[in-house]
């Protein structure tokens, strides 16, 4: 019964984290689209006007909050458990799922061999489990 | 891609893995803390490990950023990859938390699938003939004609 909880909190910690990191990462990508290069940005413009091309962008804002929660939720975990199951987990299932977002939110052309490494990284993930 | 994106890309891997790893170390020293006193995480932030690892994430987002503005997600999150393997070993010698040989295989499979991906290409082209990606062509057109 212990064992069962433990492992439903374990799961809930890597949920929180998935879910908020792939929100994130999905509206900051989506943010990154929309103002473009920012190597070409700091060219023309410093340091300061791509920091400021980036910073007034809404969906970003959105974005680092969504981060911010992920990152509370790790700082959480690691206080509880292994850096070695969660951070691992953590990341491969947000590769996983931010796959599956970019397809569907941010039109990514995620052919038979970016799913083919999907497959190899919940192979990876299950054996981590261990 | 040139030398430069890859270079960008080893940054994100670097100071991804290091920064979490300073995390844990900066947690682990800290003891376990109770949802019933958030506060105790915002005091975690100024414990030297917690706030060394703020700084090597921040250079991680940074990076992290100036890689997406040029690449797709899904490419970006494969290609830093090898973070995972730092991480593990990271954790194993320096952490000196057990990392069981499935665990290890595990790493391997993962590093193994998304190192695939970065075998393909680096952006989703909608079409726009815009950014970094007209310029490269642009770029290969000149030394295709020089």
């Amino acid at each position: 019964m212990i064992h069962a909880q433990a492992v439903l909190a374990t799961s809930s910690m890597i949920a929180a984290i998935v879910v908020t990191a792939t929100a994130g990462d999905i509206l900051t990508a989506s943010a990154m689209r929309q103002i473009g290069d920012l190597d070409r940005i700091r060219a023309k413009s410093g340091i300061p006007g791509a920091a400021a091309a980036v910073i007034t962008n809404g969906r970003f804002g959105l974005g680092v909050l969504c981060l911010a929660l992920s990152f509370f939720s790790l700082l959480y975990s690691f206080s509880h458990r292994d850096l070695s199951l969660i951070g691992p987990a953590a990341t491969s299932l947000t590769f996983v799922t931010n796959a599956i977002a970019a397809r569907f939110f941010l039109r990514e052309n995620v052919d038979r061999r970016r799913w083919t490494a999907a497959i190899f990284v919940c192979i990876g993930v299950a054996l981590l489990a261990f | 891609m040139t030398f430069r994106r890859y270079l960008v890309l080893a940054v994100v891997t670097l100071t991804a893995s290091l920064g979490d790893t300073f995390l844990a170390r900066g947690m682990k020293s800290l003891g376990p803390v109770s949802l019933a006193h958030p506060a105790e995480l915002i005091h975690a932030i100024f414990s030297p490990w917690v706030a060394t690892g703020i700084v090597l994430l921040i250079g991680f987002f940074a990076s992290y950023l100036t890689a997406l503005s040029w690449a797709d997600l899904t490419y970006v999150l494969p290609a830093s990859s090898l973070g995972y393997v730092i991480m593990t070993v990271l954790a194993h010698w320096w952490l000196h938390e057990r990392v069981s040989p499935l665990r290890w295989l595990g790493v391997l499979f993962i590093t193994a699938g998304v190192g695939f991906v970065t075998r393909g290409p680096s952006y989703t082209d909608h079409g726009s003939g815009s950014g970094d990606h007209r310029e490269e062509e642009l770029m290969l057109a000149g030394e295709v004609r020089s």
